[in-house]
């Protein structure tokens, strides 16, 4: 086990074989299932959280920024399916609708309606945006003041949402269905494939899920070998000395919000067509420490720590803590269910974690010589126990 | 921050400067006195008088006031470790939670006799005190101690984790929604009316537990042996230990203090609110902490003040302009702070703020 664990950041070509193995068993996985089953529903919100985590990963364990309100960008990508493919804004266009490139809706059909893959990209261009206009304020602080300006910016996104169907933005246009929720959203409808339809079955939604994640993976592995993600580590171990040797700090920053944003944007887009519903009660605090846990879980910065973190959590989180073990306390003589007690489950994993193995699961090689060995530590508290 | 304007020309940049400055001297001070006197104009203008907002003020006085006590304690472990305690929400709520039960153990209700009454709150009071306090040690002792030399981001994220550990102990102590108390003290009985402003009896409650208990804390720590080890600590924590002072110790006793003002605060947010539930604390908790930002973090007498500014404007946002948008009116406060002034209104700079 622990000649596995030292191996782990893989190079080159070990790191292809692995990613092709997995993917091609994950890619078979749903066929052992009915195509209806929970299973596949559960693999289906594992693979979008894994898209989450990989993106608040860019933020938090690439460029050492600690975000405690990435739910902003998960509720502003459900927003923007919710208001561009839904029946949202019923009153555009005389009420006959305003559809571009959506054949699977009938014509005339009220609402706008955008193409699935044109609402992805709208998605990536507002959520990219917010997350620089979010990042910009706490450009010139530091540590823990950066979460607290995130997370203030999580709860006054989450505010908006709950209280969007105050505002009406014009006669019939409400910005949020509020606790209503937005609802049903146009199912996913790919170029070349039949309308993806959860009642019949789910396999297309994880199969696309899965293409999803692998771009993604692609795309973060790409970003931390490149200039940028040396950049962002850099800031992580030292911004000083980053800012000294010609990193662009503003810049760096910025693009770390905005990438990172986006990731969750793109799932926020995915989840939203595929619960087919936009609720504001989605967008709670507690989600973001949800998707913290996973990338603490799994490792800070490792890229498939956080995958395999963010699988596991979501597993907890939608099988085993309400399926397997929700009667336990009833069965102990306790007069309640596991389910109410997720989150403190959470912030027990999270403590549990932090406290006895910091660098996660699978470590990223240079954070785990960091809390190992002091390497870099200065950043750490000064007051030492003697 | 002088490495964006290096290569301005002088002029340019001294204009900038100025800027800068003036905006950071009187911005955060212009930004606050926007909310009341638009309130005082549109006031004057409809009514005629100041009744209103001298309601909603001496409202926000007593509010402030709880949210001092709470900002003081973030205050004080900010001073000492530059840690956000972010379970301190938390350890409130635990306090509101232990004074409830007490109140069923002492059997204390509506229409007591005054005196039975003040004994039985009192003791239930300094109860809550301790047993907040012991429970905020705990939580340095389990959460932030095996951390002090990991990085700094370490901490924040496993008091996180405390703070949903202890919400999650609130859900089960008294379930998940929430649930009305008995009205001990007649709270909003109308005790004196001065120009048409009423005071009611949880305002002066308010008033006469924090006043005192800020004056204890301010005196302990100006004049006792242990408040000058935590003050010394909290200046050079290695000087500090060559100077023979237990640090471990002094840490813990700013836990406890910290505590124990949080769970004084809880009995009185439970006689002033007359609800509880187990989410009171992480709301609380925040608007604490930008109280304690506001006024300068690290520094006691910020922390009241910034308290007592935010309860007021916590009340302002309440009564004019919807319970609903409180929170965005105090978080867009927080990032503005953040952002123009992180130093607060009289802190000093520090590392976080540059």
């Amino acid at each position: 086990m622990s000649n596995l664990l030292e191996n782990t950041p893989l190079k080159g070509k070990e790191n292809l074989v692995v990613a092709a193995v997995a993917l091609g068993i994950a890619a078979l996985l749903p066929l052992l299932f009915d195509p209806l089953s929970l299973f596949i529903d559960n693999f289906i919100l594992a693979a979008a959280y894994v898209v989450m985590a990989l993106g608040l990963n860019i933020v938090v364990g690439f460029a050492g920024l600690l975000d405690l309100g990435y739910v902003a960008f998960y509720a502003l990508g459900a927003y923007t399916v919710g208001w561009f493919a839904s029946d949202h804004f019923s009153s555009v266009n005389g009420g006959k609708g305003l559809h571009v490139l959506a054949e699977a809706i009938p014509p005339e059909f009220p609402g706008i309606h955008l193409n699935f893959l044109l609402v992805m990209v709208v998605s990536v261009i507002i959520v990219g945006i917010a997350g620089m206009l979010i990042g910009l304020p706490t450009l010139r602080l530091r540590g823990d003041y950066i979460a607290i300006v995130t997370l203030a910016f999580g709860e006054i996104i989450f505010r908006f949402a709950i209280n969007g169907d105050e505002i009406i933005l014009a006669e019939g246009y409400k910005l949020t269905n509020g606790r209503q929720a937005i609802s049903p959203i146009d199912t996913i409808d790919l170029p070349f494939f039949a309308p993806f339809d959860s009642a019949f079955s789910l396999r297309p939604f994880y199969w696309f899920c899965l293409v999803l994640v692998a771009i993604v993976l692609l795309v973060n592995f790409r970003l931390r070998d490149s200039r940028q993600g040396r950049a962002w580590i850099a800031i992580r171990e030292d911004e000083v000395a980053a800012a000294s040797m010609g990193v662009p700090l503003v810049k760096t920053k910025l693009l770390a919000y905005a990438t990172g944003a986006a990731f969750g944007g793109i799932s926020g887009v995915f989840l939203g067509s595929y619960l087919t519903s936009v609720n504001a009660n989605n967008f709670q605090f507690g989600f973001s420490i949800f998707i913290l846990a996973m990338i603490i879980l799994g490792g800070l910065g490792s890229i498939w720590g956080v995958a395999i973190g963010a699988i596991l959590l979501s597993f907890i989180n939608s099988y085993f803590i309400p399926e397997v073990f929700n009667s336990v306390p009833r069965k102990l003589g306790l007069d309640f269910d596991l389910t109410i007690l997720n989150f403190g489950i959470f912030g027990f994993l999270i403590l549990l974690v932090m406290v006895l193995r910091p660098q996660g699961i699978l470590p990223e090689r240079r954070r785990a010589l960091e809390l190992t060995e002091g390497v870099g530590a200065g950043d750490a508290i000064e007051v030492r126990a003697p | 921050m002088s490495t964006n304007s290096a290569t301005a020309d002088p002029a340019g940049r001294r204009l900038a400067d100025t800027l800068r400055e003036a905006v950071s001297k009187y911005g955060l001070i212009a930004v606050l006195l926007a909310l009341p006197v638009y309130l005082a104009i549109s006031d004057l203008a409809t009514d005629g008088n100041l009744t209103d907002l001298g309601n909603n003020l001496v409202l926000g006085l007593s509010n402030g006031a709880i949210i001092a006590l709470i900002a003081l304690g973030y205050t004080l472990v900010y001073g000492i470790i530059e840690l956000i305690n972010f379970a301190h929400g938390e350890v409130f709520m635990i306090g509101s939670f232990v004074a409830f039960g007490l109140w069923g153990t002492f059997g204390l209700t509506e229409g007591m006799a005054v005196p039975g009454m003040i004994a039985g709150l009192l003791i239930a009071m300094v109860i809550a005190m301790i047993v907040c306090g012991a429970l905020n040690v705990m939580i340095e002792r389990v959460a932030y101690k095996p951390l002090r030399n990991a990085p700094k981001l370490a901490p924040l994220i496993t008091a996180i984790g405390m703070s949903f550990i202890l919400q999650n102990v609130g859900i089960l102590w008294l379930g998940s929604s929430q649930s009305s108390v008995p009205d001990l003290i007649d709270q909003s009985n109308d005790l004196v009316t001065v120009g048409g402003v009423v005071i009611n009896n949880g305002d002066v409650l308010a008033a006469a537990v924090t006043i005192p208990l800020v004056f204890l804390l301010t005196s302990f720590i100006n004049r006792s042996r242990l408040g000058k080890a935590m003050r010394a600590t909290a200046q050079d924590p290695d000087a500090a230990r060559l100077m023979g002072i237990n640090v471990n110790t002094t840490i813990s006793m700013t836990f406890l203090l910290g505590g124990m003002l949080a769970g004084a605060a809880g009995l009185i947010n439970l006689l002033y609110q007359t609800s509880i539930w187990y989410f009171q604390g992480f709301q609380a908790g925040l608007v604490a902490f930008t109280a304690a930002v506001m006024g300068g973090i690290g520094n006691l007498k910020g922390a009241v003040l910034g308290g007592i500014i935010i309860g007021i404007i916590q009340q302002l946002a309440e009564f004019r302009i919807g319970a609903e948008w409180t929170a965005v009116v105090v978080f867009t406060y927080l990032v503005l702070i953040m952002v123009f002034r992180p130093q607060g209104l009289i802190g000093e700079e520090t590392r976080e703020a540059g």
